[in-house]
């Protein structure tokens, strides 16, 4: 902690100042500027003192990954270069993170499918790699539109989960997130998702802090496990290898280390509480309907929410923004007057709706939908007519819909 | 890292484990010459192991632990096979994470301690069996080897998957009756040094693991080149007794049986030019060092 506190205040080669991470997030200037969300991963990147980027080519985070490059180039970042598919750029991360780097990815639908051997063994060796996942179709035939099922298959593999619904969320979170992922207690990895497309390729006011402004840079000595830069010492770790052995110390080893995993996650609660301030947001949650939504269906259900009011219908929002960790409590407290809990959700499955009914008492009044897939957009008045139905009153028909 | 990280604080030196304080004691950590004649009289950068009774990849292990000319600052990759038992009792770091992506690990795991320690040498060795090399892992073995990645791959080739209890792989030889190989194994052993010469590698050795002084030699070669220049490749025989139906005793005849000039890992070694060169100069300093050294003792003599 002594050698970071002393770094503070003092200027990387690129002429920043290291700065205190509450102060340049909270207490700063911020500047409005229009950026797409690709641009927007670029300017919080010159600001994350960064070591090592490794990039691949998918849509649609191309764009972002690419313009990392220039960073690179400018001086801003350690190193970066193409790796040849997810899997590999995914182990070459992880190999920087063993290194002791700061590290940085991004990916997106099938590279995140391609690239997920190395996400629980990300978690299991504790490296605090964030990766931006920019999500888009993983089925067959190919897609490339947006579609957020590939935040469902993240969700066991140890990795802290959150989901941008704004190019602003984008923005903060990526220097929040090294402050939540390299906590020693914590020490994870993190993917960082939004929904493709919908924020990397359109155009936002984002409030940005000062651009000589940036993170300290990560401190490897405060990892839970050694760095693998043999600058301490290289100790036997086990008399044999537990892989092999079937025996109930082998199993127990592997049980517990599983277990400090996801405590590890559980731990990583008060600081995301604290960097996001909560890890939920809500709005009039004393409403009858409230809508539970992550990513861009929040903004979709806020849309909705304007068009009931018109009608005479109030309801409620609660805004999800961390997956992993999950906020059990917070969602069940917020939801504890709803008689109707609506889930829009980008994906055919609803992998949301079921996290949310096996949260909350009385899941028969969660309703999950509606739903689109495929690259479709999610049509404020689809929620609307989602939620009329349900109550019983009478609402337009949708093309399509054949009613 | 200097021998003086592990020196051990003097009030916790009783309980530390033996093998810890022989390390201390009688480790070569930074010495200059240090070679596979160092085993016997120095504690070794490897503690048991748990392979079968007269595995040659046991031999081949200690003898590259023995020569590694860094290992105070040298990081070393594995990946999951035989190989992955032993690391756990290896006195430099390494790492196994999953099964073929070792050489990407080794990329990403090198241009980090580039990056943290600028002017500092830090050496990575990746030390991988043949399923991982040459068929789960080609990808990525190609791949670092194209991108020049500066560090030094070595396959552990005993011809087919040995941990998994002998199934057929792409080192293995053609018409080899083996487990996922019922009828033979329909097609020729994969062509890996050569292709390495054609993917970039600038010093590429076959060979067995049946002479210490050729091990240490083209070790300290591989990691120099790999060091200064560029990839390096080495494919060292390690026959797996247990599935080719030999004895505890036998590896060492299998190998030198497997080494004549006719057979597949007679000596082969490619060196390329920059590498040449480097080792010309590594050869002038180090006679040059020797010289040095006589002159000293016979001065001391002299005195």
């Amino acid at each position: 902690m002594a050698e970071i506190k002393s770094i503070i205040g003092t200027q990387n080669k690129k002429g920043q100042t290291y700065t205190d991470t509450w102060k340049m997030m909270n207490e700063a200037p911020r500047t409005p500027s229009f950026f797409t969300g690709s641009e927007v991963i670029k300017e919080a990147l010159r600001r994350a003192s960064c070591d090592v980027m490794i990039a691949y080519p998918i849509t649609p985070q191309s764009e972002a990954a690419a313009l990392i490059g220039e960073l690179f180039a400018e001086g801003y970042i350690g190193d970066y270069f193409r790796g040849e598919s997810e899997f590999a750029v995914m182990s070459q991360c992880a190999g920087s993170a063993f290194g002791g780097a700061r590290v940085f990815t991004t990916t997106a639908g099938p590279g995140t499918m391609r690239a997920m051997e190395n996400f629980p063994m990300w978690a299991g060796a504790r490296l605090p790699i964030q990766m931006i996942v920019t999500c888009r179709g993983i089925n067959s035939p190919l897609s490339i539109q947006p579609d957020t099922l590939e935040i469902a298959y993240l969700l066991n593999t140890g990795m802290l989960v959150w989901h941008a619904e704004t190019a602003q969320d984008f923005f903060d979170w990526i220097l929040k997130g090294y402050m939540v992922s390299e906590e020693p207690d914590v020490h994870l990895p993190l993917a960082l998702c939004c929904d493709g497309f919908f924020v990397t390729h359109t155009k936002d006011v984002v409030n940005l802090t000062p651009a000589d402004m940036c993170l300290p840079p990560y401190d490897p000595y405060r990892s839970p496990v050694p760095c693998m830069d043999m600058e301490c010492p290289p100790v036997r770790m086990m008399r044999d290898p537990f892989v092999m052995k079937s025996n109930y110390i082998s199993y127990a080893t592997h049980a517990s280390w599983q277990q400090e995993i996801w405590a590890a996650v559980e731990r990583s609660r008060k600081h995301s509480i604290h960097w996001l301030n909560g890890l939920i947001d809500t709005e009039n949650t004393d409403a009858d309907i409230v809508i539970v939504a992550s990513g861009t269906a929040v903004s979709q259900g806020r849309e909705a929410i304007r068009l009931l009011e018109d009608e005479g219908v109030r309801c409620g929002l609660v805004k999800v923004k961390t997956l992993r960790p999950w906020p059990e409590e917070e969602i069940r407290e917020a939801t504890k007057n709803a008689k109707h809990i609506f889930v829009p959700e980008f994906n055919v499955t609803g992998w949301l709706a079921k996290e949310i009914r096996a949260t909350v008492p009385n899941h028969q009044r969660v309703h999950a939908g509606p739903h689109v897939c495929g690259g479709m957009t999610m049509p404020p008045e689809i929620i609307v007519s989602e939620i009329k139905t349900a109550l019983g009153m009478k609402t337009f028909s949708l093309a399509g819909r054949g009613s | 890292m200097s021998k003086e990280r592990i020196q051990i604080s003097e009030a916790l030196y009783d309980i530390m484990p033996s093998d810890y304080q022989d390390l201390v004691k009688s480790a070569t950590y930074g010495k200059e010459d240090r070679g596979w004649k160092d085993i016997g009289t120095s504690k070794e950068l490897i503690e048991q192991h748990s392979l079968c009774a007269g595995c040659p990849e046991s031999m081949a292990f200690r003898y590259i632990l023995a020569s590694l000319p860094n290992p105070e600052d040298t990081v070393m990759v594995g990946s999951t096979g035989c190989t992955s038992l032993v690391f756990p009792m290896v006195a430099v770091h390494n790492i196994h994470s999953l099964f073929g992506n070792q050489n990407a690990i080794a990329s990403g795991l090198k241009r980090a301690l580039s990056v943290r320690f600028p002017g500092r040498v830090k050496d990575v060795v990746v030390l991988a069996g043949d399923g991982a090399t040459v068929d789960i892992g080609l990808d990525m073995t190609l791949q670092a080897w194209f991108r020049q990645e500066k560090f030094t791959t070595i396959c552990f080739d005993n011809e087919l998957y040995a941990n998994t209890g002998g199934q057929e792989s792409g080192l293995m030889q053609k018409g080899f009756v083996a487990k996922m190989a019922p009828v033979g194994k329909l097609f020729d052993k994969v062509r890996l040094p050569e292709i390495a010469r054609e993917s970039g590698c600038h010093y590429v050795v076959n060979c067995t693991v049946s002479k210490p002084s050729l091990v240490e030699k083209v070790i300290r070669n591989a990691v120099h080149i790999a060091r200064e220049i560029g990839p390096t490749y080495l494919q060292l025989y390690t026959p797996c007794i247990l599935e080719i139906g030999k004895n505890s005793m036998e590896g060492l005849q299998e190998m030198r049986d497997s080494e004549k000039p006719t057979e597949r890992f007679a000596y082969k070694e490619y060196v390329s030019e920059p590498a040449k060169q480097l080792l010309a100069e590594l050869a002038a300093k180090d006679k040059e060092r020797k010289a040095a050294a006589k002159q000293l003792a016979a001065q001391a003599q002299a005195n």
